[in-house]
């Protein structure tokens, strides 16, 4: 049995936020060098060296990429021999939200109700899922996701006999309907199987997984192939004003489903595609 | 293509020279406003109450920026999406608002809003915050601070950089760019 103080976890939470906010991924920054030798319209050719000028100067300067902070999704992966000490492992995570949303002079965008809508002012709460997996690590990851790509996300219910086919037509239909609303270029998440909530929860997890990154499952990695090119042809491009350039990246991943059913939902994230890990 | 520059507040004269696919920058005052000050503005209306600050030739632009760190004048502040706006815009382009910035689509309540009174729709590039802020000089609440990120600023800002999407005949650059480069 391994004991970690929640503490720990809270300042992990805290530094990620801010990390995330401000210095934006690698792999984000290597599809816009390889978007800018690919995109033939002019104005998104401009738009991507603007977004990688904005990234270089929120590095430097150590402010957001993007003023959408976002709310902070945590999957907390805590192993089965670790003993967590030291408070509630939820208000930690709170906490560390709290702290870093402060600290970072990060927006605060979250309201307590969803329709009486009164700014909680300190970006709390998280949304924290919590999986028990073996070992004796808590592995934290945040990703802060930003709401103009968000709303442009969707679920679906297909039949079985709707099959790939179904998944594809889906995909490139959420995609074509957000236009230019989601920040295009966009990352595309897609979940399919399982339950309404997992297939969503699906879609928000392939976003976690780097842009570049291909399914272990080959049928898969030919599904995500299809749909980045598939979705590149729609015209849509940076910033939605026309060009190749309309999605970095397509994540999919899938998971047992019903004999009844076939669950997608598709989680779309702006370029500005935050999220990170640790190990504790 | 040259970057055409403008003044706020605009003129009509101005509105009328600015078409689809013009790459602006901007000089001036620039207004403050999303979701939740729309909300209390179309409401004031309503109750013939006065706005926040006089809309007639003015631009507002829809941004919740992040906090300032201490030395600057401004966090980062690029748009949010604009269709969100929609059903609470035509009332103040009734009052005279000449333009308004964001980024995404508007419906066509809006466009024909914009071709009845006289105004511009201007995208400036979403996810850009860190750079959009070098450009304004000076911010202020001007109403609802308790608002927080959705309080009313009034910006002075020095070549903010924008492209005309939609026109004030309603000529839409997300429609024609997109028909040129798609292949499906």
């Amino acid at each position: 049995m391994r004991t970690i103080d929640v503490s720990v976890i809270k300042e992990s939470i805290k530094h990620m936020c801010i990390d995330a906010n401000y210095n934006i991924g690698a792999d984000i920054q290597a599809a816009f060098h390889k978007s800018l030798e690919t995109e033939t319209s002019p104005i998104g050719k401009s738009i991507l060296v603007d977004l990688l000028e904005n990234a270089r100067i929120a590095g430097e300067k150590q402010v957001p990429i993007c003023q959408d902070t976002g709310m902070v999704v945590v999957f907390a992966e805590v192993g089965q021999d670790v003993h967590l000490v030291g408070g509630d492992v939820k208000m930690a995570i709170d906490q560390g939200i709290r702290e870093g949303y402060e600290e970072g002079y990060l927006r605060k965008s979250v309201v307590a109700d969803p329709l009486n809508r009164v700014n909680t002012k300190d970006n709390t709460p998280g949304i924290v899922y919590f999986d028990i997996v073996p070992g004796d690590q808590v592995k934290l990851k945040v990703a802060l996701k930003g709401f103009g790509s968000e709303n442009m996300s969707k679920t679906k219910m297909l039949k079985p006999s709707d099959g790939i086919k179904g998944v594809e037509a889906f995909v490139l239909e959420t995609v074509s309907l957000a236009g230019p609303n989601p920040c295009p270029p966009i990352v595309v998440g897609v979940g399919v199987g399982g339950t309404i909530e997992k297939a969503a929860l699906l879609a928000k997890q392939a976003l976690l997984r780097s842009v570049d990154d291909e399914s272990t499952l080959p049928h898969i990695k030919a599904l995500e192939k299809t749909l980045l090119e598939q979705i590149n042809q729609l015209g849509i491009g940076p910033q939605g004003l026309g060009g190749k350039t309309t999605a970095l990246g397509v994540n999919v991943e899938v998971f047992p489903t019903h004999i009844a059913g076939l669950p997608v939902a598709v989680n779309i994230n702006c370029h500005a595609s935050r999220h990170m890990e640790v190990i504790l | 293509m040259q970057k055409k520059r403008i003044n706020t507040p605009m003129t009509q004269e101005t509105v009328k020279a600015l078409k689809a696919g013009d790459q602006v920058l901007i000089s001036g005052t620039v207004y403050t406003g999303r979701d939740a000050a729309h909300l209390r503005m179309i409401k004031a209306l309503e109750n013939d109450e006065a706005l926040p600050f006089d809309v007639e030739g003015q631009v507002i632009y829809y941004v919740g920026p992040t906090p300032a760190k201490p030395g600057e004048v401004i966090g980062s502040c690029g748009p949010t999406t604009s269709y969100r706006m929609d059903d609470l815009t035509v009332p103040l382009l009734k009052k005279g608002l000449r333009g308004m910035i964001g980024k995404g689509e508007r419906n066509q309540t809006v466009i024909d809003g914009m071709k009845k009174f006289g105004a511009i729709y201007f995208a400036a590039i979403g996810g850009a915050g860190a750079l959009i802020a070098n450009s304004v000089k000076s911010s202020e609440i001007v109403a609802y601070e308790e608002l927080g990120p959705e309080a009313v600023r009034k910006l002075e800002v020095i070549d903010f950089p924008v492209i005309v999407v939609i026109d004030s005949e309603g000529k839409n650059l997300y429609e024609t760019e997109r028909e040129q480069y798609a292949t499906k």
